[in-house]
């Protein structure tokens, strides 16, 4: 398989709004459940022990129609909860048996509920994460919350879920995180053989199939890619933040890129790196998950900084690991975590002295001119600065 | 018993006249002496504190000698003043985007110009924001702002969401536990003065008398005719309360005089106090869901008093406290207490404990409709709204409708849009009203 059929099998993955790869999963044994998550972070491992397979909804993108979801929602709302609606009101998640709904910010709380009320036969979770990160404290919280939908999706699978199931879980999702921090690695290294544009789609591909399918397709692809030598070019290396919920439309990334971006780094679809590095695999399985989340994690908008000096901690590794020379701010309009951070970090940065831009969009933004004219701009700026 | 007082400027027009009732003006007192506190703190040697309506742990913060601020009512009061567009437009030249928290932009603004307060008194910053993370996801990144610009010393509470509507007691423990390892301590260092728990409970007994009173006040609008406005008139009886005076005695003696009063006026059958005097005639009665817009907060009740519309019942008055379904204070469970009030507040509901309620009180009130005010500025009360019309109509039969405006961003209110779908609205209810009269009829 070339780079090429890997990608297009990609696109077509992401570009399937009927779920048909949930379906074909589903369908390949008897009994098999899919379970939803929205974004940023759930413990998939859990999921996964209790044999069913987690399904990563981003709203709807720039090819659905929304008609129905925009009903329930003000023009100041983000479109991913209208998009999500609409996705549910036409069917296409009806593969799935549940959905879990992560604290993230008010819109997607409010949507677990909502949830509930039209889906009345699905399982609907509130899945809380735990802002203090004492392991006493904020810990054990989180271990009651992880330990209940344990409970719940042994009930909904008919078998209990062991901690042995738990371990092989956590053993898959260690391997396949590893899968991905080696494509960010090698794209940081070589952005011009990986553009973000295909990037994107290995990574968005692990919404909809198994663990161990995805972790073999973004080996496969770095496999691939390296084969084929492809131009490099002078272009600017920037770290793109702030799109960790609402996604932006395929041709956005693309505008960046072509605009004379390489994107070095992301927070796109932050499930796949949220936890930093392995989690045990021995041990109480649900405390190892709990201490990997409350002390190697990423950080990001949604998740409290317990001291000042910790803001902007990550996003500077990210440029210094990433030999980045600049950072793309691109939220999602009336994203609230990301448009009330923005501030915050802009103000790290400009005291780094490193440069910034920033723009917002809509998972179904069509106009990328101005995106382009930014971006190639801002491209501009850092290439006649770098050489000053 | 009334009072009028005169409303400031308006130079060349006779000045209108604006009717109170006496226990409005002892909360106004109440808060103006509150902002003379916050003031005059630091040079009396006090540390200062500020945290957030939903979640206000006031006892908790008395028993450490806080002057207490509240930004939201900051905030909201600067709105009153019509001092918030200028605030918001400030902080957004500042960097903060167009589609955030109108509260969040009027409080960094009011930093931004000066640091004087509301009543015009200096507004000194806070030595601890404690982060009561309760119902509403911009709490975090507003303290998290504040903190980067002041350098404040921040301790969070968080308080997790009733997403299975209910509060199971893992969610108790992991509250109490943060209060008693995060917030008690960092309370005590900040202000150096020793935790006392029987402190604690006295003011409890005292916010037990005023919660009391307060329900009782509330509850008087299912009386035909509502003696009380129960989201107009009722932002004023929370104001203390949900602020920086539940546990001090002024607030229960303030709760005891606005009950005597509120009854007195329910027993002689009269109606609500409005600025332009008593409401003559209850022509309909309404729960209302969503906070009122501050800016324009006289233009948008005269829409409704002018109709002869009275709100029985409102969200909005649940938002730093539900009590009407028994929650109290206890003394003799002080953290557990303290806990439960946390995870109790309204925008801590979810979704179906919120068409609940409001079913609810459309039946024990007997409301003839719902009127959601969408509020642009908080995600918390305004994603999803349009699914609670439609629930509540389709529960109730009822006829629900749907206005759009802002907390204190007065570009966001638009009066004409307001008036005219109200209007409509009201003549919805007449007609459906008249519909149903000829049914029984015939």
């Amino acid at each position: 398989m070339s780079v090429q059929d890997v990608v297009k099998r990609c696109e077509a993955l992401f570009e399937d709004l009927e779920f048909t790869a949930v379906k074909q999963w589903k369908s390949a044994a008897p009994g098999r459940k899919a379970i939803g998550y929205m974004p940023i972070y759930v413990p998939r491992e859990i999921i996964h022990a209790a044999g069913m397979l987690p399904v990563g909804i981003f709203g709807g993108g720039d090819q659905l129609e929304v008609i129905q979801g925009d009903a329930y929602y003000q023009s100041y709302i983000c479109r991913i909860p209208r998009s999500t609606v609409e996705l549910g009101l036409t069917g296409r998640l009806d593969c799935l048996d549940g959905m879990l709904f992560p604290s993230i910010c008010d819109v997607i709380r409010n949507l677990s509920g909502m949830w509930q009320i039209m889906f009345k036969d699905k399982y609907v979770k509130y899945f809380d994460l735990p802002q203090n990160y004492d392991d006493s404290t904020g810990g054990s919280f989180y271990v009651h919350e992880m330990q209940t939908l344990r409970e719940d999706l042994g009930k909904l699978a008919g078998r209990p879920i062991s901690d042995d199931d738990l371990h092989k879980s956590i053993a898959v999702y260690n391997e396949n995180r590893k899968a991905v921090r080696e494509l960010y690695a090698y794209r940081a290294q070589k952005p011009w053989q990986a553009p973000t544009s295909e990037v994107y789609l290995v990574l968005r591909a692990g919404s909809v199939l198994a663990p161990e399918e995805h972790t073999k397709l973004v080996r496969q692809y770095i496999v691939e890619t390296e084969k084929q030598k492809r131009p490099q070019r002078d272009n600017a290396r920037v770290i793109l933040t702030g799109s960790f919920c609402e996604q932006p439309p395929l041709g956005l990334i693309k505008s960046i890129e072509m605009a004379g971006c390489y994107v070095v780094d992301d927070d796109f679809q932050l499930i796949h790196s949220w936890l930093l590095d392995d989690v045990a695999t021995a041990g109480n399985p649900l405390e190892e998950l709990s201490k990997a989340f409350l002390h190697r994690s990423a950080q990001t908008a949604s998740k409290y900084d317990d001291r000042k000096e910790d803001k902007g901690k990550h996003l500077l590794r990210q440029v210094k690991t990433r030999g980045a020379e600049g950072v793309i701010f691109a939220a999602a309009s009336f994203c609230d975590p990301a448009l009330l951070e923005r501030p915050m970090l802009q103000e790290i940065l400009a005291k780094h002295k490193i440069p910034y831009t920033a723009f917002k969009f809509a998972e179904n933004t069509g106009q990328m001119a101005p995106i382009r004219e930014q971006a190639g701009t801002f491209a501009d700026s850092i290439k006649l600065w770098s050489a000053a | 018993m009334n009072t009028a007082i005169p409303v400031t400027a308006a130079p060349k027009k006779e000045k209108p006249r604006v009717i109170k009732e006496d226990a409005m003006l002892l909360q106004k007192d109440l808060i103006n002496r509150n902002y003379h506190e916050v003031a005059t703190a630091h040079a009396e040697g006090r540390k200062i504190s500020a945290t957030f309506v939903p979640g206000n742990l006031n006892e908790l913060l008395m028993c450490f000698d806080f002057a207490r601020r509240l930004p939201e009512t900051d905030a909201l009061q600067n709105g009153m003043r019509k001092k918030s567009g200028k605030m918001i437009m400030d902080a957004e030249r500042d960097g903060h985007s167009e589609d955030v928290c109108t509260y969040v932009k009027t409080d960094l603004g009011m930093m931004l110009q000066g640091e004087t307060g509301p009543t015009g008194e200096p507004m000194p910053h806070p030595d601890i924001l404690l982060l009561s993370y309760t119902g509403c996801f911009t709490f975090m990144k507003w303290f998290e702002l504040v903190r980067q610009k002041y350098d404040c010393r921040t301790v969070m509470l968080h308080v997790p969401y009733q997403g299975d509507g209910k509060i199971n007691p893992a969610m108790r423990r992991y509250v109490v536990n943060q209060l008693k390892e995060k917030v008690i301590p960092s309370l005590e260092e900040v202000s150096g003065v020793k935790f006392d728990i029987d402190r604690l409970r006295e003011y409890m007994k005292e916010s037990v008398k005023a919660e009391e009173d307060l329900v009782a006040v509330l509850q008087t609008a299912k009386h035909r005719p509502s003696p009380i406005d129960g989201y107009f008139g009722a932002v004023y009886y929370i104001g203390p309360i949900f602020t920086a005076f539940r546990g001090v005695p002024e607030a229960t003696r303030y709760y005891e005089v606005l009950r005597r009063e509120v009854e007195e006026r329910m027993r002689a059958g009269k109606g609500p106090v409005t600025p332009e005097g008593e409401l003559a005639e209850e022509k309909y009665r309404l729960v209302v869901e969503g906070p009122p817009n501050w800016t324009s907060f006289r233009d948008f009740w005269k829409m409704f008093y002018d109709e002869g519309a009275v709100v029985v019942a409102s969200t909005y008055s649940k938002v730093g406290g539900v009590y009407d379904f028994g929650f109290r204070h206890d003394p003799a469970h002080p953290l557990e207490s303290l806990a439960d009030y946390c995870l109790g507040c309204y925008t801590n509901l979810n979704f179906p404990q919120r068409i609940d309620m409001i079913c609810k009180y459309m039946d024990e009130y007997q409301a003839d409709g719902l009127l959601i005010n969408s509020i642009k500025s908080c995600n918390s009360f305004s994603a999803g709204q349009l699914l609670i019309l439609r629930e509540v109509e389709k529960r109730t039969g009822k006829p629900a409708a749907f206005i759009e405006s802002d907390l204190v961003d007065p570009r966001y209110f638009s009066g004409a849009n307001i008036k005219n779908r109200l209007e409509s609205y009201f003549q919805m209810i007449k007609q459906k009203r008249s519909s149903s009269e000829n049914v029984h009829r015939h």
